[in-house]
């Protein structure tokens, strides 16, 4: 094909006997953003390493611009102008933007091993210039947000003359606002003619963004298809291999008292005023913009951060909250936002994660009762599916959707009041977005309170009894379950007046 | 019980590629290894070596620092580190040896008297730590320091000469063929991997390691165990410089010097991850023999303790290299 940049024909790889890619077929084109599809340990990543010369495959051969191209190491990938943005970035915090685009090239006096400054500046803001940046070469990359540092990643790529990017969901930590900005760079990129492979999780971002979509599943080539030749539901048909009928259970629960109720809880320059309740059978969605306050009030309730004023009440007593173990003690459960920060402990076993929070309850004295702990374990992997070798598994070698639900178990364990959920589906993928989905109905109909901060509107759309929509930490809108479109949250998020 | 599918085999590997296995028994297995070839080789080129009293000897030479190493694996489970158990163990010795100097017949009140020294001087680390947010190098290198001085100044830089029989069998004494300092050994490695496999407090430990953010929103008091565990880690420092004393006859102010260095050897030798998170008491103890076989070995052989100092260092990072490759 004339146009075709990138063409992978019949790859194959196996780890330790067991095929992660079955002779996959995988073809980008000049110019295109190339959706590649699959559901977490589809063979997605896989296919990147090898792309990216970190995993050589066992079979196929790469053909770029026309020539075939052994890629033995990351640095050939890097020369050939491979580059990818990684979900999880790193730069030098506390190196300046201009250090961090030249590290390792960059512009010298003669060969005197002395960096040329200035030249190293004016290189860097005639770059940012081009992607209509407004950033100081000189401000470090720790003052940067991510976005911002995501951005860097990217101008840097492009500094490498990438003819090849290949962004691993770079949106999971954006905004609504600074998505925007990344399509427009992503649009100047195809100006350029730079092909993109681009992985997310996001449907909505694949229809927006895509020109085609290439799925995998469980390590074998399913299609390529243009974007406009689908349609949602055939996409999730494709991923996972069975038509997923719907994506949101939510059944309706009988709603009864308020469980926890909050009332002018402030903290200066964080959030003020707020005041909510959650009832119990209630499913109550907090929408908003990224650094809206959401998770700050959350980790207030929950003890982890402090609040200068305001009132918490569990079961209508006022409650006393200074630290995790006071929340906890009360029914509050909070799996945060971040699971591998905050929610997990990686190295140890999926047994030892599950029961960290639960260990009074299973010792006698001081000792840990083993069978007790193991049947609590069990019985938590009876409602929620754990795909894993067995319980003495490390957390680390789970995917993202099977770590998520061990930090749900490890919640859902100590049998809480009011559970509040951060972003509870980022990063995984649609198959187990949609048990948990089914888990949050089956314990609201139990009778379990439970509070969703979400980015994902069409997830607070579809699971929640009540809306809550935060702004700038203070609460802007409330609505009712299906009283609301998805531009009328958005627009109470980013500035207009909600009906309260 | 749950049976794996194809699929799900699949997901795994492609998983267990991207992060870094551990399993922890090719670790123990690739450690014993060394080990092992360390104790093939010298009973082959010495016949001194596989005899009773030798092996005897190795064990008794071993441990005091398998005491001080059982206890820095604590710390470094959760991510810390100790220096100041060296200083720690110099107190205790010349607080016993006055002890029984004065009088002899108080050999128990002088052990529980060293221990608690040592548990005081670490409680002042674990809680600059935990409380203060100190780093733990800084805050055990600044109790190093005091804790020298302070033995300095109790014994006016003199040692404490001992001769209390009682006491003195505690370094020195055998039960049938086995010295004292051994079973107290073997009953610390009991006690303590007992503590880190059946309790909730070892669990602890290794979720700090592992992650003490998500500890801490576990609902546990990260603080208090990370204080018990210095404190632990200083008794065990103050039992070992009581049983250095005697071992000695006397309680020196100068004692311990630089025998942190070898604790954290061997724990690291051990497998234990200076991340914190991983590690076991079965490793630490293959980590302190592989450097006592290793002292006792260049002894037997004649080779200049000039040169011994060389050899130790190589296989000290020889054996941490093989067993970092043997994880992979």
């Amino acid at each position: 094909m004339a146009d075709s940049v990138l063409e992978m024909r019949h790859i194959s790889k196996a780890f330790h006997g067991v095929h992660a890619l079955k002779g996959v077929h995988f073809e980008v084109r000049r110019g295109e953003v190339h959706a590649l599809m699959g559901e977490n340990g589809a063979g997605k990543s896989t296919l990147m390493r090898i792309l990216t010369g970190l995993v050589q495959p066992d079979e196929g051969d790469i053909v770029f611009y026309g020539r075939p191209l052994p890629i033995d190491s990351p640095q050939t990938a890097l020369r050939h102008g491979i580059a990818m943005i990684h979900q999880e970035l790193n730069p030098i915090p506390e190196m300046t933007i201009a250090e961090n685009i030249f590290l390792g090239r960059e512009p010298e006096y003669g060969k005197t091993g002395f960096v040329n400054k200035p030249l190293l500046f004016r290189q860097t803001a005639e770059l940012l210039d081009e992607f209509r940046l407004k950033l100081d070469p000189r401000t470090k990359v720790k003052q940067l947000s991510v976005a911002q540092k995501q951005m860097l990643e990217i101008v840097k790529a492009v500094s490498y003359n990438a003819r090849l990017l290949i962004m691993d969901e770079p949106t999971s930590a954006l905004s609504e606002e600074e998505v925007q900005t990344l399509f427009h760079t992503i649009e100047k990129l195809k100006q350029r003619g730079v092909p993109i492979v681009y992985i997310s999780h996001r449907l909505e971002e694949i229809f927006k963004i895509a020109d085609r979509v290439t799925v995998l599943r469980d390590g074998e080539y399913i299609s390529t298809t243009r974007i406009e030749a689908l349609s949602k539901d055939e996409l999730i048909t494709m991923m996972v291999g069975r038509p997923l009928s719907n994506i949101f259970p939510k059944e309706a629960a009988k709603i009864g008292k308020p469980i926890l109720e909050v009332e002018n809880l402030s903290r200066s320059n964080v959030f003020s005023d707020i005041q909510f309740n959650v009832r119990s059978g209630e499913i109550l969605g907090i929408a908003g913009l990224m650094g809206a306050g959401r998770s700050e009030v959350m980790r207030a309730i929950f003890g982890i951060d402090r609040f200068d004023a305001g009132e918490i009440r569990v079961d209508g007593i006022p409650a006393h909250i200074r630290k995790p173990a006071d929340a906890i003690r009360l029914g509050i459960a909070l799996v945060t936002e971040d699971r591998k920060e905050l929610g997990l402990v990686l190295c140890r076993s999926v047994k030892e994660n599950m029961t960290l929070a639960s260990l009074n309850a299973l010792s006698n004295g001081l000792f840990i009762n083993r069978l007790s702990e193991i049947a609590a374990c069990s019985k938590m992997t009876g409602d929620i599916t754990v795909k894993m070798s067995g319980l003495d598994q490390t957390v680390q070698s789970l995917s993202g959707g099977n770590q998520q639900k061990v930090v749900l178990a490890k919640w859902l364990m100590r049998k809480p009041k009011v559970l509040i959920l951060d972003e509870p589906t980022r990063g995984i993928d649609v198959g187990a977005k949609a048990e948990i989905y089914r888990l949050m109905s089956d314990l609201a109909r139990d009778g379990m309170a439970i509070i969703m901060i979400s980015s994902e509107l069409p997830e607070i759309m579809g699971m929640s009894d009540r809306i809550l929509v935060m702004g700038e930490g203070r609460i802007k809108g409330e609505f009712m379950r299906g009283q609301v479109t998805q531009e009328e949250i958005l627009e109470c998020a980013i500035g207009g007046a909600g009906i309260v | 019980m749950y049976k794996p599918s194809v699929v799900s085999v699949v997901k795994q590997s492609v998983h267990s590629m991207k992060s870094k296995r551990s399993s922890s028994i090719v670790r123990k297995y690739g450690l014993v290894l060394v080990l092992l070839a360390a104790i093939v080789f010298l009973s082959l080129f010495s016949d001194a070596f596989l005899t009773l009293d030798n092996i005897m000897n190795v064990l008794r030479q071993v441990s005091i620092n398998g005491i001080l190493a059982v206890g820095m694996t604590l710390v470094i489970l959760t991510a810390g580190i100790d220096l100041s158990i060296g200083s720690v163990m110099a107190v205790a010795a010349v607080i016993a040896a006055s002890i029984v100097h004065v009088n002899p017949g108080l050999t128990i009140v002088a052990v529980i008297a060293g221990m608690i020294a040592g548990g005081l001087l670490s409680s002042v680390s674990g809680t600059m730590t935990a409380k203060l947010s100190v780093a733990p190098f800084i805050a055990t290198l600044a109790i190093m320091t005091v804790a020298r001085g302070i033995a300095l100044i109790y014994t006016n830089g003199r040692p404490i000469v001992i001769e209390a029989p009682s006491f003195l069998f505690l370094g020195q004494g055998s039960i049938g063929p086995v010295p004292f300092p051994v079973i107290v050994f073997a009953v610390i490695c009991a006690l303590v991997a007992i503590l880190l496999n059946k309790t909730k407090f070892g669990r602890y430990v290794y979720a700090i390691g592992g992650n003490e953010n998500a500890t801490k929103i576990s609902g546990i008091n990260v603080a208090k165990v990370k204080i018990l565990v210095y404190i632990v880690n200083g008794f065990l420092a103050g039992l070992a410089g009581v049983l250095l004393a005697s071992r000695i006859s006397s309680g020196q102010p100068n004692s311990g010097l630089g025998y942190e260095l070898d604790a954290i050897a061997a724990v690291v030798i051990g497998g234990t991850s200076l991340f914190g998170g991983v590690g076991t008491i079965t490793g630490t103890i293959v980590g302190v023999l592989i450097i006592g076989v290793i002292n006792n070995g260049l002894n037997l052989l004649d080779v200049s303790s000039y040169y011994q100092q060389i050899v130790k260092g190589l296989i000290i990072a020889g054996a941490v290299i093989l067993d970092q490759r043997s994880k992979r």
